[in-house]
């Protein structure tokens, strides 16, 4: 498969095609899923034989290019694809989690008519092409040919029920945040091509890396500029606001879509660029800064939250922020390492959160729901595995990952990185405070869904069910990873090998070294020692005993007889805090009153002041008026009597007569 | 057939067939469809001839016509020739025409064999200001484009079809005439010089840029002829702020009629600029890039913002070529080869894409009467492949990568960047406003409830309107998958005109 990395891509890519063709024929859904499930299955076959390939060849970057795809002057952009160790770590869960999220879709979407069945895995098949092309892409162009297609595909499948107006609004929402995120995107790839000549992966970033003093500057606009991009793609503070309104499509989407792929596309993208961000320090402040804050903000807002899938999406922008703050630490390893364990256990949580809702007939309020643990025990379990992971517990896949950004952030504030040490410790004091809120909302999710009463009405209760196979195996095999997804990336600190860092090690060739005697280099450097091992142990545990306290508020919470209890005496001591939260601190408010609004006012007065009215108006139509006006009136000139002429010939006559004389 | 007879072929062609037309007996209104079909099919293949003959690494004209004397006294000649920019347009006009031509086969029902003549005149007019390599039968040709589509406007046109069809032709005639007497400014000045009358396109590029500079606007030659022909070619684009006959023409338009003044005829303004203003006038358009490309990026932030409410289909999609246009003339005012090549990618992305919408505009138009954004709703669940149709040119109108808006945005853009990056930022939010337009007609039109109850009865897209659409989404992949086909012709040409 190596030597036509091509066919993995282009296996989904036939299998939109053939499901668009089903559709169109209103074929069965056996078909549909032969073709849809089968094309992505055929794929991650596909990578992993790739992926095999690769690893037992001693090239660390291979490029494929296969024909010019633009060449016009000084811009080239080959159709190539590139494959080296980020791509295989990308390569590797996307396929293998997109695989199994398609098998869930089978049972999940099996209500469907047959040609929206079919719609739905078309439009899977081709995210699926788009997110590989996206991460096999060997330059910044092509990239953002698969960066466009994911956010076109995300458009039409939170836009898949079209007749609900939320639905096909969110869908819009979605696209034009993303467009916003991409103008900055594609801003980048111009200011590259100027600078670099080139936008491939292979030769920009090595030119960058062997003279960094030199474009220090121009990589610092670049970085912020491509940076824009990722916060659309991974929905970070200011463009998140569209992916909570994502979730209005089916949960299957929410988990391919909008938690384990997609979203994690910006962090890709930084992790891809580390060169550039490493020589324009700048930027990668900001990254690590708005990846901060996005982290707390949101985990703030998921407290309030009583949908289901709007708590995990606000907790899926807040684990975006930890990735970010990681690459914006240097830490880029243990980004893409957060983002692989954040696939396996996010995308649980949601397909956990679909098979709830699924069994709550469409329900997604979690104020009613309560007890399933006893009616849906493999939805139960494995969803405990995925919230104790992303909540940071030893042994837990997201404990390691996440406490290697937060170790790495801490390192950052003590080794003085950049000379803004203290602003790394606020960074860091920001992740842990997320991260006790992060256990807080996750086990107030569990404890309000699973565990209690259910507090629906009988006919509902009536409904309840475990979920068919096809969507409790994707559940238990994402929940084993959810489990020891994290050993691949164990700390030195606890082995003594750094080679134990098996993800970390694997990463390495992707950190280009910069040309030497950089400051930035030896600043970055500094980042990579440790803060030492008394400390590395003691924010070990400071983060484990921070995840259980907030797991044990939100016992105190929300289990037991007195549940609910403490919770509402906070919202009736702090009503306006509340309400402040609950209603996500109004930013969709503002924005529509600060932008939409004036935008469409001012639309209207370009088309009806200066369009219908001083262009077309005064100026055109007022021409055309002025010349008739004055033919009305040069007309009277030519009245066709001779009289008239005759008294003109007159007057003339004597007019002469008396200027001559 | 030798092969310099193919251009005379190419472009007189069409007229041969309007006049064979002619001949036609009024009853017999198939008859005449399907002739007029069988020609713009021919008409399509000899230019395919065209381009399998083209020689790719000649920078000049080729497959010239023998240079035929027309009005010797004042060295005026038929005199045809094509370069890899002009090959790319004749090629789109001659693949529009049968488009338009299936299009029209239902909504035409009336005057079936002049509304037919008039297509095909339109034709040659076209193809021949393209090709013409001769600046007096240049204006010709121009003018000559004015006749059939005031009459198609004005005969086969909506309610305010003559007030439309008057617009059009007025406003477009105030700038000609300008043109006219630079051209024959230039040719004078010439004559000055060399005392041989000539209008050939090679001649009067000399006495152009022999021009005189001047201190200011008014005591410069090069900078007034420049503006005379400047203005013609700003109006016909059109360029903000002489854009409002557009909007009229377009919505009163037929169907065929809209695709044409999308396709093809608004190109003409940009080609103009491409291949008269910018050689001609070196040192003037050096004095006026400035304001054309202010120009170029308030047509394409203002003409999104004024897209964005519109509630007429075809008012919005009128609106958003104005948006359009200003790429490709910020892509030829950065003047850099990439920014060049992309505004010609561009006029010809144009005419796909708009082209295409118009025509699936004009589909269901035609079942519904109505052109109202609200009075639709929810239809893709009614009419799904139209829906997918539509929404396919939505996004190579938005400039998808993989489609082919994207390749000549891209272009355009990261060409100008080296130049005028302020430009840049500023025309790039173009592309978001771009999205929020045609999106929010999209979800408007086909998602959201569905409330209108008569739209229950809308037939999908029919195999006759496929078959219409068909040829310009094939380019529309095509393009944007593989543009080399398309960019590597006019490589040669775009450099040598550059060169300058």
């Amino acid at each position: 498969m190596l030597g036509s990395l091509w066919i993995i891509p282009l296996l989904p890519l036939i299998g939109f095609g053939l499901n668009l063709f089903l559709g169109w024929r209103k074929a069965r859904k056996s078909l549909v899923t032969i073709a849809g499930v089968g094309s992505v299955g055929l794929a991650t076959i596909a990578a992993y034989w790739a992926i095999i390939g690769y690893l037992e060849q001693p090239a660390r970057v291979i490029v494929e290019r296969y024909f010019t795809w633009i060449s016009a002057g000084k811009i080239t952009v080959d159709a190539a694809f590139q494959i080296d160790p980020l791509t295989v770590v990308m390569m590797a869960f996307v396929t293998f989690v997109g695989f199994l999220i398609h098998v869930y879709s089978i049972g999940y979407m099996h209500g469907e008519s047959d040609t929206a069945y079919a719609r739905f895995f078309a439009y899977m098949n081709l995210f699926m092409f788009s997110m590989l092309v996206l991460v096999l892409g060997s330059s910044l162009p092509l990239m953002f040919v698969g960066w466009e297609g994911v956010g076109l595909c995300s458009y039409l499948l939170i836009g898949f029920y079209f007749e609900d107006t939320y639905c096909a609004m969110s869908g819009k929402k979605a696209f034009i945040a993303n467009r916003i995120g991409d103008v900055g995107f594609v801003l980048g790839i111009f200011a590259t091509f100027a600078v670099f000549g080139s936008a491939d992966f292979t030769r920009f970033l090595p030119i960058a890396a062997a003279h960094p003093q030199q474009y220090a500057g121009w990589a610092t606009a670049i970085g912020l500029l491509l940076f824009v991009g990722a916060t659309g793609k991974s929905a970070q503070i200011p463009l998140y606001v569209w992916l909570p309104d994502a979730m209005a499509g089916p949960t299957p989407v929410s988990a391919l879509i909008h938690a384990a792929t997609m979203v994690t596309a910006g962090v890709y993208m930084v992790v891809r660029c580390n060169v550039i961000y490493r020589i324009g320090p700048a930027a990668l402040l900001v990254v690590a800064i708005v990846g901060g804050l996005t982290a707390i903000y949101a985990a703030s807002i998921a407290v309030a939250q009583n949908d289901i899938k709007k708590v995990l999406a606000y907790s899926t922008i807040s684990q975006l922020g930890y990735m970010f703050l990681g690459a914006g630490v240097g830490a880029f390893a243990a980004a893409i390492f957060h983002v692989v364990t954040h696939a396996f256990f996010k995308a649980l949580l949601f397909l956990g959160a679909g098979s709830v809702i699924h069994a709550c007939s469409g329900n997604q309020d979690m104020r009613t729901m309560g007890g399933l643990r006893k009616v849906m025990p493999t939805t139960y379990w494995t969803f405990l595995a995925a919230t104790l992971a992303i909540s940071g517990i030893f042994p837990f896949a997201g404990f390691f990952s996440k406490d290697e950004i937060l170790g790495r952030t801490f390192a950052a504030g003590a080794s003085n990185l950049h000379g803004f040490g203290w602003l790394y410790y606020i960074l860091w004091f920001l992740g842990i405070t997320a991260a006790f809120i992060t256990a807080f909302y996750m086990f107030r999710l569990v404890y309000m869904t699973f565990h209690g009463e259910f507090r629906g009405t009988e006919e509902e209760k009536h409904h309840l069910h475990e979920s068919p196979w096809t969507m409790t195996l994707p559940l238990q095999v994402l929940g084993v990873l959810s489990i020891i997804g994290g050993f691949i990336g164990i700390p030195k600190l606890m082995t003594g090998h750094a080679s134990w860092n098996l993800i970390e090690h694997f990463l390495d060739p992707v950190v280009i070294p910069l040309g030497t005697g950089h400051a930035a280099e030896i600043a970055a450097g500094v980042s990579e020692h440790s803060a030492g091992a008394g400390i590395e142990w003691l924010l070990l545990l400071v983060s484990l005993s921070i995840a259980v306290a907030g797991i044990l508020v939100a016992r105190s919470f929300y289990a037991g007889e007195h549940a609910f209890e403490k919770p509402a005496r906070f919202v009736e001591r702090y009503p306006l805090l509340y309400k402040l939260i609950l209603n996500k601190y109004y930013i969709d408010e503002v924005y529509d009153k600060v932008v939409i609004q004036p935008l469409y006012r001012f639309a209207r007065f370009c088309w009806k002041a200066i369009d219908t009215i001083i262009i077309d108006g005064v100026i055109v139509n007022g021409t055309a008026f002025m010349t008739e006006l004055t033919g009305d009136i040069l007309r009277f000139l030519q009245t066709g009597n001779v009289r008239n002429y005759a008294l003109s010939v007159a007057m003339g006559v004597l007019l002469l007569i008396v200027i001559l004389w | 057939m030798h092969i310099e007879h193919l251009l005379t072929f190419v472009t007189l062609g069409p007229a041969a067939g309007a006049l064979i037309l002619a001949f036609i007996p009024g009853r017999l209104e198939k008859v005449q469809r399907w002739a007029a079909l069988l020609i713009s099919l021919a008409e399509f293949a000899l230019s395919c001839l065209l381009w399998a003959n083209f020689n790719p690494d000649i920078a000049g004209f080729q497959l010239q016509t023998a240079k035929v004397p027309w009005i010797p006294q004042l060295g005026i000649s038929y005199h045809l020739g094509i370069d890899g920019i002009s090959l790319l347009l004749v090629m789109l006009t001659t693949l529009l025409m049968p488009v338009v031509i299936i299009a029209s086969w239902r909504s035409i029902s009336e005057h079936v064999k002049a509304f037919h003549i008039s297509l095909l005149m339109l034709t040659t007019a076209m193809l021949g200001a393209f090709v013409s390599l001769d600046v007096f039968l240049f204006y010709v040709f121009w003018e000559l484009m004015l006749i059939p589509m005031y009459f198609i406007i004005g005969v086969w046109g909506g309610p305010r079809r003559i007030y439309a069809a008057v617009k059009f032709f007025i406003y477009t005639m105030v700038g000609s005439v300008l043109m006219l007497v630079g051209i024959l400014y230039l040719a004078y000045s010439n004559h000055l010089q060399t005392h041989v009358w000539s209008f050939a396109y090679s001649d009067l590029l000399k006495a152009g840029r022999q021009l005189q500079m001047g201190h200011s606007f008014f005591t410069s030659p090069q900078m007034l002829v420049f503006a005379a022909f400047a203005l013609a070619f700003a109006i016909k684009v059109p360029m903000f702020p002489f854009h409002t006959w557009l909007p009229d023409a377009h919505t009163e338009a037929p169907t065929g009629g809209s695709i044409i003044l999308a396709g093809v005829l608004l190109k003409l303004g940009t080609y103009g600029f491409l291949r008269y203003n910018r050689p001609m006038f070196p040192d003037a358009w050096h004095a006026f890039v400035p304001l054309i490309l202010v120009l170029a990026v308030i047509g394409i932030l203002y003409g999104a913002w004024v897209a964005l409410v519109q509630p007429d289909m075809k008012k919005l999609v009128a609106y958003s070529s104005v948006s359009h246009l200003g790429f490709v003339m910020l892509g030829l005012a950065a003047g850099t080869i990439a920014s060049t090549e992309g505004a010609v990618l561009q006029m010809v992305n144009h005419g796909l894409s708009t082209g295409a919408l118009f025509l699936l505009v004009g589909v269901i138009y035609e079942r519904r009467h109505t052109r109202m954004i609200a009075d639709y709703g929810g239809i893709a669940r009614v009419v799904p492949v139209y829906t997918g149709l539509f929404l396919l040119v939505t996004l190579s109108s938005i400039g998808l990568p993989g489609l082919n808006g994207f390749v000549g945005e891209f272009l355009i853009l990261a060409g100008t960047w080296r130049r005028y990056p302020v430009a840049v930022i500023f025309a790039a939010l173009g592309l978001i406003f771009g999205a929020i337009y045609m999106l929010w007609m999209v979800q408007r039109v086909f998602w959201n409830p569905f409330t209108h109850e008569e739209n229950k009865s809308l037939k999908d897209i029919n195999l006759r309107e496929v078959l219409a659409v068909a040829p310009l989404v094939i380019f529309i992949v095509w393009i944007g998958v593989h543009p080399t086909t398309f960019l590597s012709p006019m490589e040669a040409a775009v450099r040598s005109l550059l060169m300058h």
